[in-house]
Order: C-alpha cells, then sequence, then structure tokens
C-alpha cells in the first residue's frame, strides 16, 4: 500500500494511454514523456504498461510496506524522510514507513514514479491515464491509498537508467496545413526561437515568438490530431499537441514535431527557448 | 481528394464532401488493414495514423468510390429544454422567429457520422439549411455540458464542460457519455437522433 500524502502540482496516474478509441472520441493521453515513463518501469522490473505517477513537483508519497521505487523524468531533489536522498534514474530498495517527496525539478518538468509490481488501480477504458482534457481516468488525490500489485518475480536487470539529455533543437516536418501559412511564417518558425509560455500543460505545450501569419483567414473545419502536431491559432502564436490533445482540433498544423522529440517539447520548462529544424522526422 | 502529409507516421487526406469522408471511413474500417492504428474522421477529412503499413494499400483505400449507404443504426431520442443563449442570434441570422428555429432544429431526424474532439461528441448530420451558420467568430472559454448546438451542417450536444464555438440553442439532462455504462458514448456514429422539444 502507498498513500498520496500530497498531490503536489500536475500529479495524475500515467500508463501507455488508451489506443484507437477515437471513434468514440476518446485520445490516447498517456505519460507525456513516454521514455521516461518506460524507463521508471523498466528500472523496477515491470511492464511497460503499468501506471507510474507523473508529477510536475511537490508530490509526497508514504510507503506503508517495503518498496523498490524509481524516479526518472525531470531532475530535482528527491527527498526521502529519515532516508538519505534518492538519486533520480535509478533503483531503490525504500522501507516501510519511508515517505518521499519530489521537489520542484531543476532540469525538466515531469518526473515519472514509478513502484516494483505496479499501482492496482482500476483501469477506466483500458487505461490508467488520467485524460486532463476529458476528464477521464483515475483521480489522483490526498489521502488516497493505492495497493501495490505482487512481485513481478523479475529479475531487476537495470540499475542505473542513462537517456539521452533533453534538447532544445527539435525536429519537425511539413504539417498538413502549412501552404495557410506565409512563406515568411515557414522560415520564422525553423530559424527563431521560440519560448515555451507558463500556460501551457499536458493538453499542449504553448509557445511565444515572432507571430506566424497566415496567408489567408478562414475557418478550418475540425480535422484529426497527433501528438506533436502544432497548431497556429488566429494570433499566431504556435501550440505543440501532447499526450491529452484532442481528438481533432479547428486550427491548422503547420508542421510535426518528430516523435523522438516530444518527449523533449513535454519536459521544456517555462522559459526555454526552442528552436525548430526541418529535417529528419 | 488530396492526401497531405501529417509527418512520418500519419497522414490526412481531404475531400470535398462528408459523404465520400464517410464512404473511406467505412472502406479503411472494414479493410483492417496491418499497421493502421488509428482512423480520425472529420467534416471534409480521414486522418490515418499508423507504423510500418502497405502504403500502396492504404492509398487505394482512401479514394472514395460509391459504397452501400450505411445501415441506419437505432433512433436515439434527447429530450431538449431550448432555453439556449444563443437562440435569440441564431433566429435573427437565419431571419427565422426563435419558434421556428426549435421546430425546425427538433423536426428533423439526425445522423451521426463521426465522433471527435471529446469523448461522446458526435457530430450529427441532416440539418436544415435554413439552420447553417458558421461558427460564433468568438468561441466560448466554457460551455455546459449537455448544451444542444448548431454549427455549419451539423448539430451536437457538449459531452462536458468544454470551450466551445457553436451556437447554443438548449440543453439536455441526458449524459452524453459515461464510463460506468455499458456502451460509454450515447450515440455512435451511424446512429440516429431526434431531438424531443420538452
Amino acid at each position: 500500500m502507498i498513500e498520496i500524502v500530497n498531490p503536489g502540482i500536475g500529479s495524475s496516474f500515467q500508463d501507455l494511454g488508451r489506443l484507437g478509441l477515437s471513434h468514440l472520441g476518446v485520445g490516447r493521453s498517456g505519460a507525456a514523456d513516454h521514455p521516461s515513463h518506460t524507463l521508471a518501469n523498466r528500472l523496477v522490473g515491470n511492464e511497460e504498461s503499468e501506471a507510474t505517477i507523473e508529477s510536475c513537483g511537490g508530490l509526497s508519497v508514504r510507503l506503508h510496506q517495503a518498496a523498490v521505487v524509481a524516479v526518472t523524468g525531470a531532475h530535482g531533489v528527491i527527498d526521502v524522510r529519515h532516508g538519505r536522498p534518492m538519486a533520480v534514474n535509478g533503483v531503490e530498495h525504500l522501507p516501510a514507513g519511508a515517505e518521499i517527496t519530489l521537489r520542484a525539478p531543476e532540469v525538466g518538468l515531469r518526473y515519472y514514479l514509478a513502484v516494483r509490481g505496479g499501482l492496482e488501480i482500476a483501469p477506466v477504458l483500458g487505461s490508467r491515464s488520467f485524460d486532463t482534457l476529458a476528464g477521464l481516468g483515475p483521480q489522483l488525490t490526498s489521502g488516497l491509498r493505492i495497493a501495490v500489485g505482487p512481485d513481478p518475480k523479475t529479475p531487476i536487470t537495470t540499475d542505473l537508467g542513462v537517456r539521452p539529455p533533453q534538447t532544445t533543437e527539435i525536429h519537425l516536418s511539413e504539417g498538413p496545413r502549412r501552404d495557410w501559412f506565409t512563406s515568411e511564417a515557414w522560415s520564422i518558425l525553423t530559424s527563431q526561437p521560440f519560448l515555451v509560455s507558463p500556460s501551457g500543460n499536458r493538453v499542449g505545450a504553448r509557445l511565444t515568438g515572432t507571430p506566424l501569419e497566415r496567408v489567408a483567414i478562414r475557418e478550418l473545419l475540425s480535422e484529426g490530431l497527433v501528438e506533436g502536431a502544432i497548431q497556429v491559432p488566429p494570433d499566431g502564436q504556435p501550440i505543440v499537441m501532447l499526450a491529452d490533445h484532442p481528438v481533432t482540433g479547428g486550427y491548422p498544423v503547420i508542421a510535426v514535431v518528430a516523435s523522438y522529440h516530444v518527449p523533449s517539447v513535454a519536459q521544456a520548462r517555462p522559459g526555454t527557448a526552442l528552436r525548430f529544424r526541418h529535417g529528419a522526422g | 481528394m488530396r492526401v497531405l502529409p501529417f509527418g512520418p507516421g500519419a497522414l490526412l487526406a481531404e475531400y470535398d464532401s462528408l459523404a465520400e469522408v464517410m464512404a473511406v471511413d467505412d472502406a479503411l474500417r472494414s479493410s483492417g488493414l496491418a499497421g493502421v492504428d488509428d482512423i480520425v474522421p472529420a467534416a471534409r477529412t480521414v486522418m490515418v495514423t499508423f507504423r510500418q503499413v502497405d502504403r500502396v494499400a492504404l492509398d487505394a483505400l482512401l479514394v472514395p468510390t460509391v459504397r452501400e449507404p450505411r445501415p441506419q443504426g437505432p433512433i436515439v431520442e434527447i429530450p431538449v429544454v431550448y432555453d439556449g443563449a444563443d437562440l435569440d442570434e441564431v433566429a435573427e441570422a437565419t431571419g427565422l422567429t426563435t419558434d421556428e428555429v426549435i421546430e425546425i432544429h427538433s423536426s428533423q431526424t439526425y445522423s451521426a457520422a463521426f465522433l471527435g474532439f471529446t469523448p461522446g461528441w458526435a457530430y450529427l448530420v441532416g440539418l436544415a439549411p435554413s439552420l447553417r451558420l458558421p461558427r460564433r467568430s468568438t468561441p466560448r472559454t466554457s460551455v455546459t455540458a449537455g448544451s444542444v448546438a448548431i454549427a455549419n451542417e451539423f448539430t451536437g450536444v457538449y459531452p462536458t464542460v468544454s470551450p466551445g464555438g457553436w451556437h447554443l440553442l438548449g440543453h439536455t439532462d441526458e449524459r452524453m457519455f459515461d464510463v460506468n455504462r455499458d456502451k460509454p458514448a450515447l450515440v455512435l456514429a451511424g446512429d440516429r437522433v431526434r431531438f424531443v422539444r420538452t
């Protein structure tokens, strides 16, 4: 059993999400930084599909039993009450009664906490991800107690996770509505820095920079979106779609971020300058 | 029809009519083509996401062909209180009285073309041409769940509180999406819908 002592900021249960339910209007959701979620599970010997807790910091969890835990994603100080601080991306064996607190991240934005055996939460439509846009999935609240699943009996073969560092140089490819924008807009997007705005969330990373001008303002009928799609509302400030993006959207998509760089966008802190490069992707 | 780029794992096929969209959506779904992850039909487009896929076979399925019309789904009756914030504006823009707007909206049998945006959001077609208006120029930041609304060729019901740019005609207490039901979405693509004035 583990207990949520303090949910902290932007904390939710996440797994690999809900695939193939768009015919119900249900999006994928799932961990915003997918590789960090799977790494956390791998470190503790879980299947990648086990739920982790995604958090932007401030989360406190009390262990009511001895447990093997790992925290990945963002880098920051992870306090353990009555113990030594935990290392990010490492496997920790903690006694019953230990209380883990994720302090505000120093690098990156989203931590992932996994517990060996997984978190026994009832799935909703096949997933334990909380979709913040749809309000769908299990809620993470203060005082909630969650059973830890049985030991998976797998050997822990990875005791230190290494991931390529987050990058601010983001690869993109052409989107379906590039021709709705001026040629200057494309060169601005692929040459000038865009700052990550504090108003972003799991639905999308909002960026600010030189406005991307359209050739003509007309109404776009809503159309399908993918994670990494860069939508541009009439104010010209791009939004990179993240895990909880709507199934369809009504703003033109100028470009698409390469899937291998979506986690870097999801981990980019407000104020970070991103540079987009048209290239492999 | 034209196929637009959407990164290496997706494409967006654009059509002249919703009928073509529905034909291609049906063809893609019934093909069970290996490697296709998701199919997202919308008003004039079909988005397909895929991993390793037979691109020649996929491209062939994107060409709209004349197909049997969809079998008609069950009729879902949705009781509506016509007290929407935009009734007067809609009446003015269409040159009708509010009573005529209500009468026209509640006398049709609609058909759910596809679901999108958020869970349970069914895009219903069959709206009388006299009620077709573009979306509001400034969307509302928050529309209450159960709001019955129109925009362009569509009518629909907001399943949850969300931002929205459609014209609000009324509200219903029916839950459009409820994960505690066997069938979470009240209306599925192909179902027919009648709005019953209460």
